[in-house]
């Protein structure tokens, strides 16, 4: 009974086993194409403070003395396995917030990021209402006096006017 | 020699500060000798020009002669310098580019003044106005930035040679193309202020003007994206474009001098918009102003930290003084800014153009935003923050795809009103391509709901394309109707349809350029860079390129020392090139610097970068970047300027002026 049941339960163990090493060669080489965009990313998201004003990754100032260090602590917190939030906390800590290449979402910062959509809010209200206003202006007088041709008469002058001008 | 230039910086001073001060008073009070008084003011600015033009002179020659007893020329240059870039001494520093402006700025006031018979007084106005810029310049040159100061204490043999970054080919050109950009604007401002304050009828200012506002938008663009070619060329990360805030002041003006360019057509063909015209072209001038103060007075941290000065607080004044005058001859004069007419419609050239001013004045406001940001965070909250590239590129992007649709449908739309049918008509065609370019690139393996990176691109990829057929089939719908009417066969109708309305025909090529750089920049998400040490044999494969160390030689001469790599490129099993990417050692300023090779193709550009030695295994590091499209950047703004001069040609065939009806298609080669 014993043997049948090994018998029986041996490939699906064996499938369990499989799948297992293939999920985990899958998680593993997931992991590994992670750990070097995460690098990339995190990278680009903090700048070098040897004041080249460069983009950590885009440092190529000749002799830096920060921007490889940084890259190696940038890996170091990588394989300790911080998150994206506490390793990018850990270089602000170290070198200041200006360290980081963009403002954050927090606090003060926000305005950065909203201040640009405000204006196109504004900017597109403001566009809209002063194309209505023109709209509303009631239509300037012909010079002379003389009064604009409408109905039927001008629609013959548009249908003369895009026969000659079909382009 | 330098007594020379310092006397003959003096002088432009008092003649500029007379032909100011004359020029006002013959305008203010006309009476009969009034005419006499101006035309002296004219003279005395014709003057200004010899005497700065002198100055210059005396610069340029005292760096020739290696004249180390003049401050700026030792610390600018050196004897063994090449003589291309002592000739650029110039511009090479905070003195010399300014002397440099102030020379731009009197060649344009001469040019204007020669030119003052096709509107004496309103060219007198224009006069005055840019003899009070020249006298902020002046006085800067004679007070506070003095190019001819000398040294003090034992001459020095040599000179302190010239910044390793700046030698390279395109500090001959990049600079003076940036300040004739920057300084031109100059031009239709003081137009524009003396328009306002003349209250001058109609809207000749306008024409008289365009052709100044077109070159000097065609200087910034070439100036800007030398600036671009030059920083890909020489600081070896790969890029162009690093959202820098000196970089920034550069693109602030380019924008709102666009914006310009479009509003000011409808001021000239419906005379609109003159109030925003009037604020537009001096926000232009104001913003150029700003880019120099950014750059010089090193409030805000900039890889162009070398031109980081104490002149700031000059600037700070010139700034407000400009502001003030400007709104007090707005708010005197601005009844006479009135719009002669009313918008019809919401789908017509008209709304085009304000969306489209809209969008490139939200384009300015950002990037001014981001670029002072840092200082309005340390006012606000006690510490500096850096606003970089990841900022721009999710602010500005979207507004840059906007900005774009507009660039494709604008053209499409007659002035007054477009009914739905025709946009329709003339829209399926290029909006089906643009469907049909982004299937394709989908099928190419974008997947634009992966990362935020590629939908941008394939968003650009389809507008661009947008963009592109809708100029072109501009184009041959209005050369087939000349084609019906002549009998010429396309091409010649083309060029016959271009020949009857420059300006427009121009204005789309410039559209079409800038499709064409947009295709180059959405390259980007896709770049990719590998790093390896290399010792001899050893290979690096990047895309579909490999790469294998050949060896590794120096050199020296009397300017530099330098190392290179010698790399042998393969593509498969065939060799296709060998690279030197090289590191120099500038002997006068003991500075290092690395020089990236570039193999440049339409489809992509191989960027070799040789880093140096790693300084624990003494092995060399080779830097490699495989950037797709690149070179369609530089295709594009070839194009960009080339419709800008095919717009400036005059029209040799007479435009049919058409009864104002409600058209609902322009006709072929009117309008703009």
């Amino acid at each position: 009974m014993r043997m049948t049941t090994r018998t029986k339960s041996s490939p699906v163990l064996r499938r369990g086993l499989q799948a297992g090493l293939l999920c985990l060669a899958v998680f593993a080489f997931l992991g590994a194409g992670d750990e070097s965009s995460r690098f990339s990313s995190l990278g680009h998201r903090l700048m070098c403070v040897c004041s080249c004003n460069q983009i950590l990754l885009e440092c190529n100032h000749v002799g830096c003395t920060y921007s490889d260090r940084m890259r190696g602590e940038l890996i170091a917190a990588l394989d300790r396995g911080e998150n994206d939030d506490l390793t990018l906390q850990d270089f602000v800590q170290k070198y200041g917030p200006t360290v980081l290449a963009a403002p954050t979402g927090t606090g003060f910062n926000r305005v950065a990021w909203v201040m640009p959509f405000l204006a196109l809010v504004l900017g597109v209200l403001t566009t809209v209402f002063i194309v209505l206003a023109w709209r509303k202006r009631p239509a300037l007088a012909a010079p002379g006096g003389v009064l604009p041709v409408a109905g039927v008469e001008l629609e013959r002058f548009r249908t003369q006017a895009r026969k000659e001008t079909e382009i | 020699m330098s007594q020379i230039g310092s006397f003959a910086l003096l002088l432009a001073l008092t003649l500029s500060a007379y032909s100011f001060l004359a020029g006002a008073l013959a305008l203010a009070k006309p009476g009969p000798g009034s005419e006499r008084l101006g035309e002296t003011a004219r003279r005395a600015g014709i003057a200004t020009f010899a005497l700065v033009f002198l100055a210059a002179v005396v610069l340029v020659t005292s760096a020739f002669q290696d004249d180390f007893s003049i401050a700026y020329i030792y610390h600018h240059s050196n004897r063994d310098l090449p003589a291309p870039y002592k000739f650029a001494t110039l511009w090479s520093g905070q003195e010399g580019s300014l002397l440099f402006w102030s020379l731009l700025l009197a060649a344009y006031g001469l040019v204007l003044r020669l030119r003052h018979k096709t509107d004496a007084r309103l060219f007198a106005h224009a006069s005055v106005i840019i003899a009070a810029v020249q006298i902020f310049f002046l006085l800067l040159l004679n007070f506070a930035a003095h190019p001819f100061a000398l040294m003090t204490g034992s001459l020095p043999a040599d000179g302190a040679g010239l910044n390793p970054l700046l030698q390279y080919p395109e500090m001959v050109i990049h600079p003076p193309m940036l300040y004739l950009g920057y300084v031109g604007f100059t031009v239709p401002f003081a137009f524009a202020l003396g328009a306002l304050i003349m209250r001058y009828p109609g809207e000749k200012w306008i024409r008289i003007t365009r052709r100044w506002t077109m070159v000097t938008w065609a200087f910034l663009t070439c100036g800007v994206f030398l600036g671009a070619h030059w920083a890909y060329s020489v600081l070896g990360w790969g890029g162009y474009w690093g959202w820098d805030p000196v970089e920034n002041a550069s693109l602030m003006p380019w924008l709102t001098g666009t914006a310009f360019l479009h509003s000011v057509m409808m001021q000239e063909k419906r005379g609109m918009l003159k109030m925003w015209n009037m604020w537009l072209i001096f926000a232009t001038f104001w913003l150029a102003i700003l880019g120099t103060f950014l750059t010089r007075s090193g409030i805000i941290s900039s890889v162009h930290a070398f031109a980081q000065s104490s002149i700031g607080g000059w600037f700070k004044w010139f700034l407000l003084i400009t502001l003030v005058t400007f709104t007090f001859f707005f708010f005197k004069n601005k009844s006479h800014l009135r719009s002669e007419h009313k918008l019809e419609s919401l789908i017509s050239r008209e709304s085009s153009f304000l969306f489209n001013n809209l969008l490139l004045l939200l384009a300015c406001f950002t990037v001014l935003w981001g670029t002072w940001f840092p200082l309005i965070s340390e006012y606000a909250q006690g510490n500096k923050v850096t606003v970089g590239p990841p900022f721009y590129n999710k602010v500005a992007i979207p507004v840059a795809l906007l900005l774009l649709l507009l660039t494709a449908v604008g053209p499409l739309l007659a002035w007054r009103k477009t009914s739905l049918e025709s946009l329709k008509r003339n829209f399926m065609w290029p909006a089906l391509g643009a469907l049909v370019v982004g299937a394709v690139m989908v099928g190419f393996g974008v997947r634009p709901w992966s990362d935020i990176a590629y939908f941008y691109a394939l968003m650009a990829a389809m507008l661009a394309a947008l963009v592109a057929l809708t100029v072109t089939s501009e184009f041959i719908r209005g050369g087939r109707v000349i084609s019906c009417h002549t009998g010429q066969n396309l091409l010649a109708s083309i060029v016959h349809l271009w020949h009857r309305n420059t300006r427009r025909y121009g204005g789309y090529i410039v559209h079409f350029g800038v499709a064409v750089v947009i295709i180059g920049i959405l390259g980007t998400p896709f770049n990719q860079d590998k790093e390896k040490e290399m010792g001899y044999g050893d290979k690096m494969t990047i895309g579909p390129y490999t790469l294998v160390c050949e060896s590794y030689t120096q050199d020296d001469n009397p300017n530099y020392s330098n190392e290179w790599a010698i790399i042998n490129v393969f593509k498969g099993d065939r060799q296709i090139t060998t690279m030197y990417p090289e590191r120099r050692f500038y002997k006068a300023s003991q500075q290092p610097q690395t020089l990236p090779r570039i193999r440049s193709t339409v489809k992509e550009d191989l960027y070799i970068t040789y880093e140096g030695l790693n300084e624990t295994t003494g092995r060399p590091i080779i830097k490699a970047h495989l950037n797709p499209l690149v070179m369609w950047i530089w295709v594009g703004v070839l194009i960009m300027i080339g419709g800008t001069v095919l717009a400036l040609i005059p029209n040799t065939a007479p435009v049919r002026v058409v009864a104002p009806a409600r058209v609902e298609t322009a006709p072929a080669g009117a309008g703009d």
